[in-house]
């Protein structure tokens, strides 16, 4: 299955997805108007992926801003991930945030709290 | 036209833009491309000015959220008014109320029917509490669909859950049909 890499921009983050290492990154800012044209391509690749997963899958989501159009892309990612979690394969959301940026950090504990797949909050200390 | 009525939103308007204790004071025609320069200028601003990461994070996240609001909800007004508000018209104004706490203001033309609507919803999210806008947040995050042009119908509950204050609004009539919907949030660290 192909490597999934996009270039971030001063909107939408960078994104690499690589189906051999089972490593998943979404880094930088997600502040599109419109999400939906931009996550299309990551929910395709994960309804693929999710078919034969990596042993063990790890994702690492370290965004420094989102807005809410995003929110809800970024659930549709991690209910793929569910799926993944049912078929018994392990995956492991690491979520980081900022020291001090308490808001990121709830917007995780939002998601861990909604998605059944084991969250790791990770502080990023400059 | 009403004249007395344009000469109140434009009053209206120039007070507010004109106030020195600004940080961003911004009129014009609301795209995307308008978007991205505000939060060029914005984020350079706040990283000049002498406040937490925390309070400079909340005041450019509930910017960006302010901002798509205006993008998705802001309605072009008629031909006659277009040389004076063309286009998806709307303003976008940051002041600081003390070195711990920004007010941010957004403007945009709205129909008259939406005045009752957008009053009753942000009278509710002013009647939540934290716990309350949390569960909110997260319920229409779990079941409601993104509409096609990417709103999500979470933006305000999303401002006034960063917030953590009551948000402030006013409508100034332009004529029957159309109304200029004023939105004040004010932002601190906690």
């Amino acid at each position: 299955m192909e490597t999934l890499v996009i270039e971030g921009t001063q909107k939408t983050p960078s994104v690499n997805f690589d189906a051999s290492k089972g490593v998943l990154e979404i880094k930088g800012r997600s502040i599109p108007e419109n999400s939906i044209e931009f996550y299309r391509p990551l929910v395709e690749w994960l309804e693929k992926y999710k078919n034969n997963p990596a042993p063990k899958t790890e994702v690492h989501v370290q965004l420094e801003y989102f807005n809410t159009s995003s929110s809800k892309c970024i659930l549709d990612l991690f209910k793929k991930l569910e799926d993944i979690v049912k078929a018994q394969h392990e995956v492991v959301i690491n979520w980081y945030y900022e020291e001090d940026d308490e808001d990121m950090l709830e917007a995780g504990e939002d998601y861990e709290s909604i998605i059944k797949v084991p969250f790791k909050m990770v502080e990023v200390i400059d | 036209m009403n004249q007395t009525a344009i000469n109140n939103i434009e009053t209206f308007i120039r007070t507010k833009l004109e106030d020195k204790e600004h940080i961003i004071a911004w009129r014009g025609v609301i795209s995307s491309e308008a978007i991205s320069n505000i939060l060029i200028e914005l984020e350079e601003k706040l990283l000049k000015e002498k406040i937490s990461v925390k309070l400079r994070k909340k005041t450019y996240n509930i910017s960006v959220e302010c901002l798509q609001n205006l993008y998705h909800h802001c309605i072009p007004l008629p031909d006659a008014y277009q040389t004076i508000y063309p286009g998806k018209y709307a303003i976008f104004y940051i002041n600081l109320l003390n070195k711990d706490a920004y007010m941010l203001t957004t403007g945009n033309f709205i129909l008259q029917p939406k005045v009752k609507s957008m009053s009753q919803k942000i009278d509710k999210i002013n009647t939540l509490t934290q716990e309350d806008l949390k569960e909110m947040y997260k319920f229409i995050l779990n079941h409601q669909k993104l509409s096609a042009r990417g709103g999500g119908g979470l933006g305000l509950i999303d401002v006034g859950r960063k917030s953590g204050h009551k948000l402030t609004y006013e409508f100034l009539e332009l004529d029957k049909d159309y109304y200029f919907y004023v939105l004040n949030v004010k932002i601190t660290e906690e």
